[in-house]
């Protein structure tokens, strides 16, 4: 039979094993490093369409993420979809700042783009951005792309 | 006639049976769950087991973590190569073991080397009298014998789930970094971006822990309730890996519907 110390000693290092492993989960495979505790400011915008946006997408300014998106709701005041993200608190933007939703590559989830405008005030929480553009639909495109090919088929035959 | 109601009454018989068994089972946890007070003041009973179901559970998780992480890498790139999307092997690798493969094939594992031993140990015990001799020495057997087992299981499915998702995340690198050459950056930020700290990693370690109590509790509940002969053992153990390994997946479905709906 093993002793104690012995014992107490493996079984503090499979403990330790453990919970090192937990924490390399957490902070390397999982985004609890980025996930930082920053304090941030809610702003809503309205889409007309949000396309494939899901709540806990990335809002990002030329290219860096500085929020996630919080919730989506349905408005049915206009019919719209009403998306509410936090954006960092160190990162600023102007009242006019602009919102569309993009993807990231052809086929990848989509995430909130922020272009930023020229006004002098500051976003502040629960601001409302006035400039949106919706998520690209990619039916539309192709039907678009049809009609347009119809069309010039048309004229050709003439 | 008197076959088909042979077949009925056998068939009855061990409807019965296993119902009488199932609530013996409830009971049973129940009055571990309530005499395990002791085991936690005398928490060095609980270290002796973590020892036998945790420690020398190590090499073949960590290993087996590390081949399943490997083979995820090798098959993951290839079908991903097909779509160009290669870049993704880490988000691949990194959810299918934080999500699924860490805590059930930890648990396949667990169930067969230490669930199979606990069952033995405490069937063997039972046969050779010992928890008889103890409760005539007013000791009383679930408190000393179960309850530190039940809660060094319970304590150790966790952290070899981790251990196992973490050597897998490391052998998937190995083989996709290091031998096929995706690139290192790519591998890690987009596994990075894509597994979410409570949505993924919290949610293997909740399915780890009800694993872990599943087998566990199959486990010295299959020993106490052994036949006291050898046949009665070697029986018990057969069924304490057969029923917590087919718990384990029936639980796993059930857990990753309620926690992954698609949301």
């Amino acid at each position: 039979m093993m002793n104690r110390k012995a014992l107490d000693l493996w079984v503090g290092v499979f403990v330790a094993i453990g919970l090192g492993a937990l924490l390399f989960l957490a902070l390397k495979v999982g985004n609890l490093a980025s996930f930082s505790a920053a304090e941030t400011y809610l702003v809503k915008a309205n889409f007309d369409n949000i396309g494939g946006l899901k709540k806990r997408a990335p809002v990002k300014s030329a290219g860096v993420v500085v929020g996630r998106v919080e919730d989506i709701v349905f408005d049915t005041e206009n019919y719209e979809a009403m998306v509410a993200f936090s954006i960092e608190k160190r990162y600023e933007f102007p009242k006019d700042t602009s919102a569309k939703i993009l993807t990231a590559g052809l086929l990848g989830e989509q995430y909130i783009g922020l272009a930023a405008g020229g006004d002098t005030a500051k976003l502040k929480g629960g601001d409302k951005l006035k400039i949106t553009q919706s998520a690209v639909v990619l039916e539309n495109l192709i039907s678009q792309f049809l009609f347009n090919k119809a069309a010039d088929g048309g004229k050709e035959t003439k | 006639m008197s076959g088909l109601n042979g077949v009925l009454e056998r068939l009855g018989g061990r409807a019965t049976s296993s119902i009488h068994r199932l609530g013996f089972a409830s009971r049973f946890l129940l009055l571990t769950l309530r005499n395990s007070g002791m085991c936690f003041r005398r928490f060095s009973l609980v270290i002796r087991e973590i020892y036998f179901a945790g420690v020398l559970s190590l090499i073949i998780i960590l290993v087996s973590g590390l081949f399943v992480g490997m083979v995820l890498g090798l098959q993951g790139y290839d079908t991903l190569v097909r779509y160009g999307s290669s870049s993704a092997l880490g988000v691949l690798v990194a959810l299918s073991l934080v999500r699924e493969l860490g805590p059930v094939v930890a648990g396949l594992l667990f169930a067969s080397r230490a669930g199979s031993a606990i069952t033995a140990e405490i069937g063997l015990m039972k046969a050779t009298e010992q928890l008889a001799a103890m409760e005539m020495m007013a000791v009383d057997p679930i408190a000393r014998v179960i309850a530190p087992r039940f809660w060094a299981g319970v304590i150790s499915m966790p952290l070899l789930a981790a251990m196992f998702s973490g050597m897998g995340v490391f052998g998937g690198y190995l083989v996709g970094v290091q031998l096929i050459g995706v690139d290192a950056g790519s591998f890690w930020s987009q596994m990075q971006d894509s597994v979410d700290f409570s949505e993924d990693i919290l949610n293997g370690v909740i399915k780890s822990v009800v694993f872990g109590i599943a087998v566990t509790w199959i486990a010295v509940f299959e020993g106490y309730d052994a036949p006291p002969t050898a046949e009665g053992v070697s029986g018990a153990t057969t069924r304490t890996v057969v029923t917590s390994s087919l718990s384990i997946l029936a639980l796993d479905f059930m857990l990753t519907a309620f926690m992954f709906r698609g949301a």
